[in-house]
């Protein structure tokens, strides 16, 4: 990767979230009735407003809102939750850890399974196997993730009672260290497996087709010809150039998985950021509601980078000047 | 069969209010009802017909794709043929702008909409329809870039045919194979949005909806199976039709090549 390529890439960032900021802004000043009760939510009091007024300087000129609303953001300083009693930032900051471990596990398990069922259809192409699992990739890319987790509920929760259906830990449970881990991911399996799944079908798809590339170029004929097994053929050579398509589409994987789990956090009754962020819609606690909405895009901003730096050093047949 | 289910889809929306007359949200028979020979997919707890919800849940997927459909197609073929009709400043200008615009979280973005203005299907399509734009602009444009150079566009401009026209007339219908089965993809996409918010409560509580069905059944999902089933059964029909009918255009342009 040429170091002007990296340079290119990074000031894309600076504007892209000044983009953010500014889309943000205009909602705000948008929105019917004082820019404060946008801001702040409608359960104040007066004490309430008038800091909040004076912290986003609403009594300044629009320019001078917008430069004290982006210089506040930029240091997350988004204000009080009146609901909360504390600082924004500090409320959704304690829930970031339980919708990074469903996240982040829903992330590895769709990655994992789908490079594997990707592997595996193409290497029974065009027999059952492959249409199989062409079917239920198609299939599952239709369902809507709060359906697939009712259903979860339904058959593994309440008709086969394996796991928990609700919460993240076993209520009055005094359990501690390896045991209470257990517990969590007790909980974990339904949510995680349930986002995983709606993410399933875009890997298996793409990890088939890729491979599929692959295995019609000349370097896999050489293999071939070698004597290496079709197993040794697939994973040694083609897999690693397949992987690239599976590489670019993590960013935008990563959008897609954090709304996901707010539908999944709201069925399942999980403590994260989605379910913070639903109650705070219900009670317009927007200091919250604002804070999570540039949590997530900045979120998704550094991942579309990374994923770029990624696929940038994965494929040198790709220039960058 | 995609396109045929998507007919079908068209078909319902239209005649909604003849097929289930009246509002969905009445209550016309006994609570939590199975499906019968007169509620034939059951009723729901305040003894309102499911069958009749449905219908007109369908109705609002299809008036939100449609309105998504109505803003994205005409920002992204116009952003699309100016940035790729030929090289120019604007073209980097309008892809750098694309860049930013698209990652904007759609799902997010909305959730805050609705904070801020209150429940509205209006809002929600407007929200979809500005951030569904980008993709579909960047199709357009890579479709452009690959035929300018050829030979019937280079003979149109031999004839003297004006910049715009040779744009819209030679172009822009090159370009419309792709953006047609991104449009199937992008409209499934808005309707699973549009259920996930509604399921979340947070659509127009005005408008029946599929995933406000589905939230509703989420308290009856020990005692009523059909309060489940059905809703979800038709949001996957819909998705899944359009989902076909892309990777039908899609191996149509293949072949094509």
């Amino acid at each position: 990767m040429s170091a002007r390529y990296l340079v290119r890439r990074l000031i894309q960032v600076p504007p892209a979230v000044g983009a953010i900021l500014a889309v943000a802004f205009l909602l705000i000043h948008a929105a019917p009735g004082d820019p404060v009760l946008a801001l702040a939510g409608e359960h104040g009091d007066a004490a309430y407003y008038s800091e909040m007024r004076a912290r986003f300087g609403l009594d300044r000129s629009v320019p001078e809102q917008f430069a004290v609303f982006a210089a506040n953001l930029v240091r997350f300083d988004l204000g009080t939750s009146y609901v909360h009693g504390r600082p924004a930032i500090d409320v959704i900051s304690e829930r970031i850890p339980s919708t990074l471990l469903l996240t982040g596990s829903a992330f590895a398990l769709s990655t994992g399974i789908g490079i594997a069922l990707g592997l595996f259809a193409a290497s029974r192409v065009r027999r059952a196997g492959d249409l199989a699992v062409s079917l239920a990739s198609l299939s599952l890319q239709a369902t809507p993730s709060f359906w697939l987790a009712q259903l979860a509920i339904l058959a593994l929760g309440l008709a086969a009672g394996w796991f928990p259906i609700g919460g993240m830990t076993s209520a009055r449970s005094s359990a501690t260290g390896l045991a209470a881990a257990l517990d969590v991911v007790h909980h974990l399996v339904l949510p995680a497996a349930v986002l995983a799944a709606t993410e399933l079908a875009v890997v298996a798809r793409l990890m088939r087709t890729g491979l599929l590339d692959e295995l019609a170029q000349d370097y896999i004929r050489t293999a071939r010809a070698k004597g290496l097994s079709e197993l040794q053929v697939l994973t040694r050579h083609a897999l690693r150039r397949a992987l690239i398509p599976v590489v670019t589409v993590v960013g935008s994987r990563v959008g897609h998985l954090l709304a996901g789990a707010v539908i999944v956090e709201a069925v399942f009754g999980w403590p994260g950021v989605g379910r913070l962020l639903l109650s705070s819609v219900q009670t317009r606690d927007t200091p919250i509601v604002l804070g999570i909405f540039l949590l997530i895009a900045t979120t998704v901003i550094l991942a579309n980078l990374a994923t770029d730096l990624v696929y940038a050093r994965l494929d040198p047949r790709i220039r960058h000047g | 069969m995609g396109a045929g289910i998507a007919v079908l889809v068209v078909a319902l929306a239209a005649l909604a209010d003849v097929l289930a007359p009246g509002s969905p949200f009445a209550p016309v028979g006994p609570p939590l009802s199975p499906p019968t020979t007169t509620h034939l997919l059951g009723t729901d707890d305040l003894g309102r017909d499911l069958l009749a919800g449905i219908v007109h849940g369908i109705r609002t997927s299809a008036i939100v794709a449609a309105g998504v459909a109505v803003i994205a197609l005409p920002l992204g073929l116009a952003v699309g043929a100016a940035a790729g009709a030929r090289p120019s400043r604007l073209d980097d200008v309008l892809m750098r702008f694309t860049e930013i615009w698209q990652v904007l979280p759609r799902f997010f973005l909305a959730v805050m909409v609705i904070a801020l203005f209150g429940p509205g299907l209006d809002r929600i399509v407007i929200v979809l329809g500005l951030t569904s734009w980008p993709v579909l602009a960047r199709i357009v444009r890579a479709e452009l870039l690959s035929v300018r150079e050829r030979e019937f566009v280079e003979a149109a401009r031999a004839t003297g045919s004006s910049e715009l026209r040779i744009v819209w007339r030679q172009m822009v219908p090159h370009a419309l194979p792709a953006a047609v089965a991104y449009v199937a993809i992008l409209l499934a996409q808005v309707i699973l949005v549009e259920s996930s918010l509604s399921f979340l409560g947070l659509g127009d509580s005005n408008q029946m909806s599929l995933g406000y069905l589905a939230g509703q059944a989420q308290r009856f999902l020990r005692v009523a199976w059909w309060l489940w089933l059905f809703p979800g059964a038709a949001l996957i029909a819909m998705v899944l039709a359009l989902n076909l009918l892309a990777d039908a255009v899609n191996d149509r342009i293949r072949r094509a090549q």
